[in-house]
């Protein structure tokens, strides 16, 4: 029988990859990716407790989490489609207009 | 033999794990993005496998419809979309943050590592029962969380449908041909 321990610690592996992901990438589509990465680990970490306390909220909240994902999905990918008609690349480092 | 059928639910998770956090790396380190689609794909498919493990079989289902069948295609038709060869001969990460990154990303891990060994772990034994108990009956899990979704967390659920056709309207707002998309410097003089 697994406790919500190797849950927990998996969860934290794989938020920290999406996050690194996030802040390394250079191509936008894969910094996108890489938020999916973290919204995956956030969903085990909420099924693993939900298991754990015998209480399905988790798994409510884990739904919510989905459609937030997807609705992220859409915009982001929205926006990547506007940066290639913009600026003809994925680069992330090619949007600097802000100087960000 | 004996060990394989005490301990199939640990053998099972530990290999589905170490899939999950090798498709994870293979996400952030492909070069290529329809090589990391394809990683991310492996990733939700085997956190699928971990939500039948943990008894939500409804999310599992949900998990492979959502995320493998519809925003991974999304995904694909957007690489498919945008020119990336142009990317390929270019570097792959952002020249300067990169060991930053990975020190805050690890540094991070090791603070919140720390927590969860420090701090105890919330009580309960839970167990497969509450998964699928509406009242005293035991229909199953799908009928447990709906059942849950509709009457105790109805509002959410409404305010989520409003987010998500914010989330169309802006899809649509972004995808517009004739949107005024100008790059700077070669904007309309009046």
């Amino acid at each position: 029988m697994i406790t919500a321990e190797p849950y927990v610690a998996l969860s934290l592996i794989l938020f920290c990859l999406g996050l690194i992901g996030l802040m390394v990438r250079r191509n936008f589509i894969t910094v996108l990716m890489s938020v999916e990465l973290m919204f995956n680990a956030v969903n085990i970490n909420l099924i693993a407790f939900s298991f754990r306390l015998g209480d399905l909220a988790g798994q409510v909240l884990a739904i919510f989490v989905i459609t937030v994902a997807a609705a992220e999905a859409a915009i982001g990918l929205g926006l990547i489609i506007a940066l290639v008609r913009l600026k003809d690349t994925v680069a992330l480092d090619q949007a600097n207009e802000m100087r960000g | 033999m004996d060990f394989l059928v005490a301990n199939i639910e640990a053998i099972v998770f530990y290999a589905v794990a170490a899939l999950t956090i090798a498709g994870g790396i293979g996400v952030i380190s492909f070069k290529n993005p329809v090589h990391s689609a394809l990683a991310l794909l492996g990733t939700f498919v085997m956190v699928a496998v971990l939500f039948i493990l943990r008894h939500a079989e409804f999310l599992a289902a949900v998990q492979v419809l959502v995320y493998a069948g519809g925003i991974m295609v999304l995904y694909l038709f957007v690489i498919m979309l945008s020119r990336i060869k142009d990317l390929r001969s270019e570097q792959v990460f952002l020249s300067g943050v990169a060991p930053l990154a990975i020190l805050g990303g690890v540094l991070l891990g090791a603070l919140v590592a720390v927590g969860i060994l420090l701090g105890t772990m919330a009580v309960g034994d839970g167990g497969a029962a509450a998964m699928q108990a509406v009242g005293d009956q035991m229909p199953g899990n799908t009928e447990a969380v709906g059942w849950v979704l509709y009457t105790k967390y109805l509002v959410p659920f409404e305010v989520v449908s409003v987010v998500l056709l914010v989330a169309m309207i802006g899809a649509i707002v972004f995808g517009r041909r004739d949107a005024e998309l100008v790059a700077p410097g070669e904007g309309v003089e009046s």
